[in-house]
């Protein structure tokens, strides 16, 4: 008889302006490993979040193994057994993994004294007992990203998890980790561990979990047996239509080399190397995507490219201009745009208007501006109003709505209508879909072709395997700031562009294939 | 039923999230506050209130009589307040903490000090390139600071302190080198070079009042029209909020902080050149800061870094100081404007905490409207 | 050679309120609040152990002294509430309600001396602190025992874990049921209790009252100490000692007949060009404590 772990009954909880969850039912059986699916927005963090005790619910009743219990903060989650390993890892950079671990429980002396070496033995026999292999006295910033979330599975299990909540855990992983991942769980699940996995990610759902919970738009849509449905089903159920996989787009007709860079390295703030001895190519016309690991250094190359990083040797050719020493002022000027990674930090000035962000690469010149200085703000506002109805955003008090007020996808649509209208030839694309809801992403994705198709050279980084294979025309792979192989659209699959995001050269892993 | 509440809760949200609004608030609060000690240190708080009475209007309520030269001195004193709140403020708008209006206005009192003494004695134009030179003098000063800030990411926190002490210093050393100075002050400064208007200082019967106010009066217009009409200012203004999307753009980071410091500077510097050649017939050895810096700052936080606020908040910290030795005489010791000035700067810092305190309440209310909603 | 050992007590006089202060200023940004308050607090400090030992020596004698540095740091502490309380609470500017505090300080002190002596300065005492052997001041063993103090606490205890955690990642440490603000609270309240204490230790050797220019700086002086210190206690010991040598100058200088005709605002002037060129050399940006000076909102990722 399987035994109910976790009922939550009828959960509602509202922020300004948003149901985050309404009316939402969840059942997890002991011992089972248990999707929670839904896109950007749906409500899945909000849901685990009052499990875990960071907030509370305005309606609804928790019950654990059949017992109701308020949980008013992560202490009590944790009294009760239940365990996160959040998205973005909560851990500190400049302490070791045990201190890491052991923050808030740390074992004492008699005199009460900080005791690390009890700690560091409890963390070895743990991280034996599960297959997660650690060291104890690294420190964070030093090792990798799976290596930090098995960190973050350690300190749940130290405190003696019986529930663990995976919130999004493969984002950061390349897709062998990503196997090593599923691996973990099913072990866990072996030690006698429930699992709860929250992920947008069909295919990790086919591979490890029995049963699956989706959510839309804060609403409890329904619960499948894993094994019964196709992952075209789950995703209608996520979505609520049938989706696209693919997008729709010709062939590309690639003309000149618009994006030339040779040899390029570029020291990390840190000053180790993100990227070395990189060379690459991009024509108009023709969409060339960056497939890798957050951390490989894909930030590095677009910073390099865009002008907000030095590089240390190399060169960078823009339409024939060498590019290298410009400032980010010439670089616009020579026809580069840029749609950034973080768009609240390098992309918007969230104070500022929308018309003010609309200008915000060309106030200084006609229209916007006088010969003398004077700025025009007639001409900034009818601009703005224009570029609103072109790109169909929502900005309720049109250009003179504060930035921060509005959606994520609307923001981001200010960004590239921005770029695209400054008719760069060289558009830089950054992770141009991350947060997104389904329709802002089919919209952005169909925008990004369409600039290729009037002949624009793109260049994609992209996180999302899926988003590359999709869109691009070309992939180059980078791994440790190297570009490991470039193919042409077709001629490779996610499994070899996996080994290379590790490291593989291309080379080897076409050999194997054969 | 429902458009009642709605209507209710837009003026209560009005009134508690307008600036101004909240500036009015804070002052009143920290008048409150300051007329409580009064009266816990056994005085009595009317004569405060007397004496604020008397100097904006001019009239004396026990004498009922009218002494204009009160006014003018409320706006004479409240000169060097207004262009330090501006040398604040301007600094603030992109994003820098600009505590070093003293070091920037002891240097433009030192240099047009020094040019009053060794500058051509041609009349109106010896004062005003003074007054021009102070400015390019605190604009230089402050321009440091700018420049250490964009270079090397020093804070301008401590580096404005800093060379606010070594201003202070800087200056005593300077002036006593000039010839015939003693300890304390230096021959008095030609006629062509003080600060002097007969037109004014007839119309306020014999005030101090001089032609420095149209330079103020120039300031805060020049102070608007930079921030909100121009290419500069925008840039500006984009600095200080969001200095990384500001370098996206292709917008001058470095430049910006290091204009924006020396501006600033050029404020402050600007009100060291009118008190030193308005206030005083000779140069001074500084033995200590005149304080104007400082209370710069209370200023542009009231005033919320406005052009017509800080000139409204220069005003009320003016009339507060010109009331002192009004307050002396009845028994109110002159620190209670210091107070609260202090008062005032802890309740605005609070400002920001009130903001997210309303915002946090309008959630709530808002979270219990959508729910009984359904 | 003699001679400079001969200036070590009036070097250290003046290293050891910095060093209390900094030590105060290094705990507050650990745990990620920035207090640039210190200068006001040791104001407050400064103030509160004169006026204590003005009036307590009539009475006590000599071990009045005890009792005014108590004053002096309860002072500090009381009026660090209101920084905590602003910027912990109310997630409100840090710099801003620290330079209002510093406003503040100068205000209500010479109010309340315009009150109790009539003047804008404290009445003086006879006596202040006794140096102790070696003509050391006992403030510089007060100094020493403060420093080890805090760094057992820091590196040794459960607490000082915690501590920098919030300094470093409090939402992670918050994740593990950390209570940041209360941590927090903790660190401002210790650092006014210390600025307090040197404030206090200050006036009591280097004068025999309490004026306007008795603390001068030295507040900032100390937060510059604590990030060329690394924010580390070693590092802030000997940072502290640049720092008080240099205001040493001015009064050491007059032995020197070399430096004699100097006039003396040059070494007025020193500690603090030192300390502007130290920030500039030594920008070390990259060491601050990741979260200091952000205020905690609880639930942001």
């Amino acid at each position: 008889m399987d035994s109910i772990a976790i009922e939550m009954l009828g959960i509602t909880k509202t922020f300004p302006g948003v149901v985050a969850n309404d009316h939402v039912d969840l059942s997890v059986r002991e011992n089972e490993v248990h999707a929670l699916l839904g896109e950007n927005g749906a409500g899945k963090s909000t849901l685990m979040s009052i499990l875990f005790g960071s907030y509370d619910p305005d309606e609804g009743t928790i019950k654990i193994r059949g017992k109701e219990v308020k949980i008013k903060d992560p202490n009590a989650a944790t009294a009760l057994g239940i365990g996160m390993v959040h998205q973005h890892f909560k851990l500190v950079n400049n302490y070791t993994v045990t201190e890491n671990i052991v923050l808030g429980i740390e074992s004492r002396d008699r005199f009460g004294m900080l005791d690390l070496k009890t700690a560091e033995k409890r963390v070895a026999e743990i991280s034996e007992r599960y297959g997660l292999s650690v060291n104890p006295r690294d420190k964070i910033e030093d090792i990798s990203v799976g290596m930090q979330q098995r960190v973050e599975i350690l300190k749940t299990l130290y405190r003696n998890a019986d529930i663990l909540i995976l919130d999004e855990p493969s984002a950061v992983l390349t897709p062998q980790e990503i196997d090593e991942l599923m691996d973990i769980i099913r072990r866990l699940k072996q030690e006698g561990k429930t699992i709860i996995l929250i992920t947008h990610k069909l295919k990790e759902i086919k591979a490890v979990a029995e049963r699956c919970t989706v959510l839309r738009r804060g609403k409890y849509i329904g619960t499948v047996n894993v094994s019964d449905v196709s992952e075209e089903e789950m995703a209608e159920m996520m979505v609520g239509r049938s989706i696209k996989f693919e997008i729709d787009k010709e062939p590309a007709k690639p003309g000149d080399v618009i994006l030339k860079i040779e040899n390029l390295n570029v020291r990390t703030a840190r000053g180790v190397h993100g990227v070395r001895n990189l060379s690459i190519d991009v024509r108009s016309g023709e969409i060339v995507g960056i497939a890798g690991v957050d951390g490989n250094g894909q930030t590095e190359l677009i910073y390099a490219i865009t002008g907000l990083a030095r590089a240390e040797s190399g060169t960078i050719t823009v339409n024939g201009k060498d590019v290298t020493r410009m400032n980010v002022k010439e670089r616009i000027v020579a026809g580069i745009g840029h749609v950034p990674e973080d768009r609240h930090r390098h992309g918007l000035v969230l104070d500022f208007t929308v018309g003010e962000n609309f200008a915000l690469k060309s106030y200084d010149r006609a229209p916007f501006s006088s010969s003398f200085g004077v700025l025009d703000s007639g001409a900034i506002a009818s601009h703005a109003t224009d570029l609103i109805s072109e790109y169909d955003i929502r900005a309720g008090e049109g250009a003179s709505m504060k930035a921060r007020n509005m959606s994520g996808g609307n923001q981001q649509k200010v960004i590239i209508a921005r770029e695209i209208d400054l008719s760069p030839d060289l558009l830089v694309v950054a992770q141009p879909t991350r947060g997104l809801d389904v329709g802002a992403i089919e919209y952005i994705r169909k925008r990004i072709v369409a600039e290729r198709d009037k002949g624009r050279a793109v260049l994609l980084v992209s996180f999302e395997l899926d988003e590359i294979m999709n869109l691009c025309d070309r992939i180059a792979i980078i791994s440790k700031g190297e570009i490991v192989g470039t193919f042409n659209e077709g001629e490779v699959d996610e499994q070899q562009i996996g080994f290379m995001m590790a490291g593989s050269k291309k080379e080897t892993v076409l050999k194997e294939r054969s | 039923m429902m458009a009642e509440t709605s209507k209710k809760r837009t003026l209560r949200e009005l009134l508690l999230t307008s600036d101004a609004a909240i500036s009015v608030m804070v002052v009143l609060l920290g008048f409150i506050c300051g007329t409580v000690l009064i009266v816990c240190v056994g005085r009595n708080p009317v004569g405060m209130y007397k004496a604020i009475l008397q100097v904006l209007t001019g009239f004396n309520i026990d004498r009922h009589r009218f002494y204009i030269r009160y006014v003018g001195e409320w706006l004479a004193t409240s000169m060097p307040f207004i262009l330090c709140g501006l040398s604040m403020a301007f600094a603030a708008r992109s994003g820098l903490f600009n505590i070093g209006g003293e070091g920037q206005y002891v240097v433009g009192m030192t240099v047009a000090q020094i040019f009053a003494l060794l500058g051509p004695q041609v009349s109106v134009l010896h004062w005003i390139l003074a007054l021009v030179l102070a400015m390019v003098g605190g604009a230089c000063w402050g321009g440091i600071v700018g420049w250490l800030k964009a270079r090397f990411e020093v804070s301008e926190v401590v580096a404005t302190i800093m060379l606010n002490y070594i201003a202070l210093y800087g200056s005593r050393i300077l002036i006593m080198g000039l010839p015939g100075t003693n300890t304390y002050k230096t021959p008095d400064f030609p006629e062509t070079a003080i600060l002097k208007s007969q037109f004014l200082a007839k119309l306020t019967q014999g005030s101090m009042l001089n032609y420095g106010i149209i330079f103020v009066i120039l300031s805060v217009i020049a102070y608007w029209f930079i921030m909100e009409k121009t290419r500069l200012g925008f840039g500006l203004r984009a600095t200080g909020f969001n200095k990384d999307a500001a370098r996206a753009s292709g917008i001058p980071v470095v430049r910006s902080i290091v204009l924006s410091m020396a501006i600033a500077g050029a404020f402050a510097g600007l009100g060291g050149g009118i008190v030193a050649l308005g206030s005083f017939r000779y140069g001074r050895v500084l033995a200590g800061n005149d304080g104007y810096g400082f209370a710069g700052i209370a200023v542009a936080l009231v005033g919320n870094n406005t052009a017509v606020g800080t000139l409204l908040a220069g005003l009320l910290f003016g009339m507060l100081s010109s009331a002192q030795p009004l307050m002396e005489s009845n028994r109110i010791p002159k620190e209670i404007t210091f107070i609260i000035q202090g008062l005032v700067v802890v309740f605005i810092a609070i400002r920001v905490g009130f903001r997210i305190f309303i915002r946090y309440s309008m959630k709530k209310k808002a979270q219990r409207e959508a729910v009984s909603n359904g | 050679m003699d001679s400079i050992f001969g200036k070590i007590p009036t070097i250290l006089m003046l290293v050891s309120p910095i060093l209390i202060t900094a030590t105060g200023g290094m705990i507050c940004e650990r745990s990620g609040v920035v207090n640039i308050a210190l200068e006001g607090l040791m104001v407050f400090g400064a103030f509160a152990a004169a006026t204590a030992h003005f009036f307590l020596e009539p009475t006590l004698g000599p071990s009045s002294v005890w009792v005014a540095l108590c004053i002096g740091s309860l002072f500090g502490l009381m009026f660090s509430y209101i920084h905590a309380f602003a910027s912990i609470s109310l997630n409100a500017d840090q710099t801003v309600s620290g330079t209002g505090i510093n406003l503040l300080a100068n205000g209500v002190t010479i109010f309340l001396a315009q009150i109790f002596f009539k003047q804008d300065r404290t009445k003086q005492f006879m006596l202040g602190m006794m140096p102790g052997p070696g003509g050391i001041y006992p403030t510089a063993w007060i100094a020493l025992g403060v420093l080890t103090v805090v760094w057992f606490a820091l590196y040794k205890r459960p607490f000082g874990l915690r501590l920098r955690a919030c300094g470093e990642n409090p939402q992670a440490a918050a994740s593990v049921g950390i209570n940041v603000r209360g941590i927090r609270y903790v660190a401002v309240l210790a650092s006014g209790f210390l600025a307090g204490l040197a404030g206090s230790c200050l006036v009591l050797t280097t004068n025999t009252q309490f004026n306007s220019t008795t603390v001068n700086g030295h507040g900032f002086i100390a937060l510059a100490v604590v990030s060329f210190g690394r924010w580390k206690p070693l590092g802030i010991g000997g940072a502290s000692l640049l720092f008080g040598t240099a205001l040493a100058f001015s009064i050491i200088a007059s032995d020197y007949s070399a430096l004699r005709s100097l006039p003396t605002e040059v070494f007025n002037i020193m500690p603090y060009a030192i300390t502007l060129l130290t920030l500039v050399i030594f920008s070390g940006k990259n060491y601050a404590p990741l979260a200091a000076g952000k205020p905690y909102e609880k639930g942001a990722s």
